[in-house]
């Protein structure tokens, strides 16, 4: 049995363009591409040149400041391009990936069975490490650190999100082995939040090593950071590591295969996307092949992610490192007449000054949204607002004032430690003054972690 | 539409950088963005699609807020001077008589403070903010209709610069601006501002004159002298009553604070708490009538506490000026106390100094300094319980 905690504030963002539940016909995978802007506090080194021979699993780049965290090709192949930005930046390291997926041999094992060391090592070693994210600073974890917990999301809440269920079906033995692996690196607990209402995952049920908690209400309650704050709050000098499903099916795969196989199943969504179903590939595939004669004609932007927290890829790019969706909708960069003033009915808004309210009062209203800004960015005016969409016991103005004043003591006391961007995603969405919250926590993230390490 | 269009993108150069006008840039931008809300796209991070809300609708919900009483205001202008003057006059002549008074204080609050706020942005480059044009119209609305316009423009050019722009712009600003206007005409101007003679216009023209037992004086003026008061209170609640031009009708006021509240622009925590501060003070006086000093106060203090609220300047200033959410608290606990605050203090100030019967502009003012000692002890609140669980960790460890 697990307890039941209702989430009140918050919104749930209704577009046109869910995902079908079907899926669509196998591609494989031409060219794939590890991006280092996907990972957050890593200094990186480059030990793959273009040219180079590479199995699924052989590390090309690594942390220079752990040397054993190496972040590996999800295919086999040959790496076709290094693409360097300011500076020779890597920005992405493209591989052409072969027919027929050749792996490095990590060797199989049975999880319960190994000391947390080796656990580690066969984690860093192949690959896998990276899907562990730490909190504070939102992080690529550190191996030395002991989390107090580690937090995996059952359920994604965000607008168009897939249903874990079919990104995960069949993979329960996978899973499971994973779940025991992750038993080895805490001494606390992993929890599972679960939603209450929405589509069910019977794929959760009967795995063992997890504690289940259950969540009711609008988004963010699917996100892990709702989760954490509500159970087991971060405190200084804490640390809690965060995965979410699939990957821990990754990490399944490498203990009983020996292998890093990195085969995931995204979602194709938005109102720009003709024939939305999942999709399997790998990680870091490009995404062209599913846009492809496949979006409508006109100025779109596509998306690796969802909506809230996702990032802008060219047609040409490549999905995240951490992204289970992408999305397709249209770009907002046709000016308005009056745009300010005109009631305009296919505008969302949380506030009652557009017609969006009333609409969802008639009934279920679906949106279809660009990505306009609906005005410009202003000093803070307007208060109560991110309140009304942030289920934390943290006071999210003050935070993002405490961040623009780079004032390092408020942003600890008012609870920097327990927050990572995409917390802040709906406050964004929200914000009158069209304020980039999101870019700003993670400044504020880069400081605290500049300043105490 | 694409005329329009085209006419801006045709002129634009010249307020760009390296353009003839490129020092007028912000106010071209705030043309320009006044006609079209600016194709801008989110940037590539972060949250991909916005909420319809900006600063300028907004900004524009208050103003709609504020029609009703600007109307009701510029009919009772014209009913009093008429009443005044013993003529039986139509309903559209009252208010065409108002019109006419009461526009333009409109246009020289709003043509000096753009000014100000233009010149203020051509200098320091900024873009120019929609702050005042809920400002430039609170400004005439709490002032009496025979101030002199060049008074007026004072109050409005101090506002502007002391009570905003010194701190930075829209959303920088410590008190609220209108507020500082009128503070400044009352303390600067104070026959202008106060006593019998300036609430009713009784400019007479040849073969008119003023009836006998004329008397200007507000309610609030009556009661500090004498306790009593010569009108009702329904003539309050529908606000057929001298007073400031928007600050009369309690009826025109509830219709504003409906559509803030409704639209979740103006705090309903505030104004309802406000309302409460008021009716505990007003009840306090009630209950301690019988131990005033003199008979007047002792009368005063007896008006009923409901009564309180709907004479002077009380409701305009909670629902339109404790709201603003710049000076006032941002916490939602903040605002509880802010609000009683607030309603507290005016009816007291009211009551124990009948020299300011406009308690509210003061208390509010007064609040606006408070605001964020109160939003600190919210925080600390927070803070407190976070350095606890933290503690309680490391004993547990």
């Amino acid at each position: 049995m697990s307890d039941v905690i209702k989430i009140k504030r918050g919104v749930d963002i209704k577009l046109v363009g869910e995902v079908e539940s079907s899926f669509a016909k196998p591609m494989t995978v031409k060219t794939v591409a590890v991006k280092p802007d996907d990972f957050n506090g890593v200094r990186f080194k480059l030990t793959a040149k273009e040219g180079d021979e590479v199995k699924a699993g052989t590390p090309i780049l690594y942390n220079k400041d752990h040397e054993q965290i190496k972040f590996c090709s999800p295919v086999s192949g040959e790496v076709a391009q290094v693409v360097r930005g300011a500076k020779r930046k890597i920005l992405e390291i493209r591989i052409l990936a072969d027919k027929e997926i050749q792996y490095e041999d990590f060797g199989a094992a049975d999880p319960k069975s190994l000391p947390r060391e080796e656990i580690v090592n066969k984690l860093t070693a192949s690959g896998c490490w990276p899907f562990f994210k730490e909190r504070p600073y939102n992080v690529v974890a550190d191996p030395e650190n002991e989390p107090k917990a580690i937090f995996i999301s059952g359920f994604d809440s965000a607008p168009l999100a897939p249903r874990m269920q079919t990104l995960l079906e069949g993979n329960e033995k996978e899973f499971q082995t994973g779940i025991h692996a992750l038993q080895n690196l805490t001494s606390g607990k992993i929890h599972l939040g679960l939603n209450e209402n929405g589509p069910s995952s019977p794929f959760f049920a009967g795995i063992d090593g997890l504690t289940y908690t259950k969540y009711d209400g609008p988004h963010p309650a699917g996100l892990v950071g709702v989760h954490i704050n509500k159970l087991d709050p971060i405190n200084q000098g804490e640390t809690v590591w965060t995965i979410t499903p699939e990957h821990i099916v990754i990490i399944g795969r490498l203990f009983l295969e020996g292998k890093f196989d990195a085969r995931v199943r995204v979602a194709l969504t938005g109102s720009e996307v003709n024939d939305r179903k999942y999709h399997e590939t790998v990680l870091g595939a490009a995404v062209k092949p599913f846009i492809e004669g496949n979006i409508t004609e006109g100025n779109n932007r596509i998306i690796s992610g969802n909506i809230l927290t996702g990032t802008k890829i060219e047609e040409d790019g490549y999905l995240s490192f951490y992204e289970r969706q992408i999305t397709v909708i249209p770009e907002g960069d046709e000016p308005e007449l009056f745009g300010w003033v005109i009631p305009k009915p296919d505008k969302f808004s949380i506030s009652r000054t557009l017609p969006s309210w009333f609409q969802r009062q008639l009934g279920e209203v679906k949106y279809k949204l660009d990505t306009n800004l609906h005005g410009e960015r202003r000093a803070y005016v307007v208060s109560g607002q991110y309140e009304e969409v942030f289920p934390y016991d943290i006071f999210p103005v003050q935070l993002i004032k405490a961040i623009m004043i780079n004032d390092i003591e408020a942003m600890e006391n008012l609870g920097i430690y327990e927050v990572v961007e995409e917390d802040f995603a709906l406050c964004e969405v929200v914000c009158t003054s069209k304020i980039p919250v999101q870019k700003i926590v993670r400044e504020g993230l880069d400081m605290m972690k500049q300043e105490l390490g | 539409m694409k005329v329009l269009q085209n006419f801006l993108d045709n002129v634009k150069p010249h307020f760009e950088e390296g353009g003839k006008l490129q020092k007028y840039w912000p106010v071209f931008d705030g043309f320009a963005t006044f006609l079209f809300v600016p194709g801008h796209p989110a940037e590539s991070g972060g949250a991909h699609v916005r909420d319809g809300i900006d600063l300028k609708r907004t900004m524009n919900t208050v103003i709609m807020a504020l029609i009703p009483t600007l109307l009701f205001g510029m009919w009772n202008v014209g009913y009093h001077h008429y009443a005044a003057l013993g003529m039986d006059v139509t309903f559209f002549e009252q208010f065409l008589f108002g019109a006419l008074k009461v526009l333009p204080l409109v246009i020289v609050s709003y043509g000096v403070g753009l000014g100000v706020e233009f010149i203020f942005c051509v200098i320091k480059g900024h873009q120019i903010n929609e702050g005042y044009l809920v400002t430039g119209m609170l400004i005439p609305l709490i002032m009496p209709v025979d101030i002199p316009l060049w008074m007026l423009a004072l109050s409005v050019i101090f506002a502007v610069v002391i009570g905003k722009e010194v701190f930075g712009g829209t959303g920088m600003n410590i008190f609220n601006p209108a507020l500082i206007a009128r503070a400044f005409a009352f303390f600067a101007y104070p026959a202008f501002m106060s006593g019998d003679s300036v609430w009713i216009n009784t400019s007479a023209e040849s073969g008119q004159a003023v009836v006998d037992g004329f008397s200007g004086a507000t309610i609030l003026g009556e009661m500090a002298n004498t306790g009593t008061s010569s009108y009702s209170a329904l003539d309050a609640f529908i606000g057929i009553i001298p007073g400031s031009i928007g600050e009369t009708s309690v009826i025109a006021i509830m219709l504003g604070a409906g559509l803030l509240i409704f639209t979740g622009i103006g705090s309903w925590r505030i104004i309802l708490s406000a309302l409460l501060g008021g009716a505990v003070m007003g009840l306090i006086f009630n209950i301690a009538a019988p131990y005033a000093l003199t008979e007047t106060q002792q009368a005063f203090m007896a008006v009923p506490f409901w009564n309180q609220l709907i004479v002077g300047g009380f409701a305009f200033g909670i629902v339109y000026m404790a709201t603003d959410p710049v000076s006032g608290s941002q916490t939602n606990t903040g605002k509880w106390v802010y609000g009683f605050l607030i309603g507290f203090l005016a009816i007291m100030i009211r009551i124990f100094n009948p020299a300011y019967p406009e308690g509210v502009m003061l208390a509010i003012l007064f609040m606006n300094t408070m605001a964020p000692l109160v939003d600190h002890y919210v925080l600390q609140a927070n803070i407190k319980r976070r350095k606890k669980r933290l503690s309680k960790q490391e004993v547990g460890a």
